[in-house]
């Protein structure tokens, strides 16, 4: 399960109104190789909750990523590249995500929604 | 072909590891997977930069329609409620995230963050009530609902589905459309029994010139028209396939509000100015689970 992932979903238990993001419990992280393009991390960037990404990412023992990010980062290589190993390459291989609201837990690598 | 899966049993059941591993094991399967996926991808009418987008893979299954999104560059995130089929996408390694889950019950994802989505042949298992708390036009409702606050705006969603009938169809489009979706049919080889196939082809947000549905393939009528069906009209077409394959069993009524009841809500519906489904003699009808 990716970061991107992670950053895109709510809990959708019925009756919770604020569950993003899930919280990260993190057993087995991986790094895996994806075709860098900076024009894909541009579009994204915009739709990104970044402190939801900076504490997912600081879970899975990835201290790269700066607490703020503006869209004025974007022109600088350093950044996209830190940016695009949290974003597509890191992987949660074992572990769970949780949900803020009601603490529920749901198992990786398969995200349970129901 | 016997009679339609979704008349068998609920898919999570359907879709068991021996019906997921046809899926991957079948040349034929793979093949159709792949063409499908394929002009799914070319309904959604990404802008043609290169860039690779976010998608959504709804019913992904095994992840073949899924491998499809990633040879063509993009990043997914597929759903499914099968188990079975999920495992089998695991096992395949495909590069999409996987989540389980009940697109009856809504998608799950934050507004605007998704560039486009495809579905292959899952949503019209929405319209069957699997158990006895399901209400396909709720369900239905939950899905068009959470897909189109998920989609951003000017995206598109690509449905490959197989309506049962007509009343099926016209459930599934209006739904979406109520969800505030644009769009319509394409249906490619119309006059093919066994090529026909419909795409609902959705975009989020105002219609503009980009929300006009574009033409389906083999409208002719000649590439790959069957030899028997050409003096047909589609609606014949569409009624003699469903015929087909349809069991001819009888209908238990079920206690609950009653054909009656749904015919006056309609009706009240309609005077709302919504757009209502007409009524058919499927209307108010009930199906129940086979097991
Ligand atoms: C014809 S298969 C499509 C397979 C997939 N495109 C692939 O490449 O393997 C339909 C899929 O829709 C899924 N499905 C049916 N109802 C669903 C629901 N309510 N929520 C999520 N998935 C569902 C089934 O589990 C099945 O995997």
């Amino acid at each position: 399960m990716r970061l991107l992932t992670h950053n895109m979903q709510a809990c959708n238990i019925k009756g919770v109104t604020n569950g993003f993001p899930f919280r990260v419990e993190a057993e087995e992280v991986m790094e895996k190789q994806v075709d860098f393009n900076a024009d894909f991390l541009r579009n994204l960037f915009p739709k990104i909750e970044w402190k939801a990404l900076v504490e997912a990412s600081r879970a899975m023992g990835y201290h790269e990523l700066p607490d703020e990010a503006d869209s004025s980062l974007l022109d600088s290589d350093d950044f996209l590249q830190k940016f695009h190993r949290a974003l597509p390459q890191l992987h949660l291989e074992e572990g769970a995500f949780v949900c803020p609201e009601t603490g529920r837990k749901f198992p990786t690598a398969l995200i349970k929604c129901i | 072909m016997s009679s339609r899966p979704e008349l068998q049993a609920p898919p999570e059941i359907f879709y068991d590891d021996v019906e997921a591993h046809k899926y991957t094991s079948s040349s034929r399967i793979i093949e159709i997977q792949a063409k499908i996926s394929e002009r799914a991808l070319e309904l959604l009418n990404l802008p043609n930069d290169g860039v690779p987008r976010l998608l959504l893979d709804i019913g992904c299954g095994s992840g073949l329609s899924g491998e499809t999104l990633s040879e063509n560059g993009h990043q997914w995130i597929g759903l499914d409620i099968s188990q079975s089929m999920l495992n089998v996408a695991l096992e395949r390694e495909v590069e999409g995230d996987l989540l389980l889950g009940d697109m009856g019950q809504g998608l799950g994802l934050r507004p605007g963050v998704i560039d486009g989505a495809i579905s292959i042949s899952a949503v019209q298992w929405l319209c069957n009530a699997d158990k006895s708390s399901h209400e396909p036009r709720l369900r239905l409702k939950a899905f068009f609902g959470s897909l189109y606050k998920c989609l951003s705006r000017g995206a598109r969603a690509v449905l490959q589905v197989y309506p049962e009938n007509l009343a099926q169809r016209e459930l599934i489009l209006g739904t979406a459309m109520r969800a505030g979706f644009a769009g319509g049919v394409v249906v490619d080889y119309p006059h093919s029994t066994k090529n026909r196939k419909e795409y609902l082809v959705l975009t989020c947000g105002p219609s503009s010139l980009s929300t006009s549905v574009p033409i389906g393939k083999g409208e002719d009528g000649e590439s790959y028209s069957d030899d028997d069906s050409s003096g047909d009209d589609e609606e014949d077409q569409t009624v003699s396939i469903s015929d087909r394959h349809r069991p001819r069993k009888k209908q238990k009524t079920k206690k609950g509000k009653g054909r009656a009841w749904l015919l006056k809500k309609k009706e009240q519906m309609r005077r709302k100015g919504n757009v209502v489904p007409p009524d058919t003699k499927y209307t108010g009808r009930k199906r129940k689970a086979r097991f």
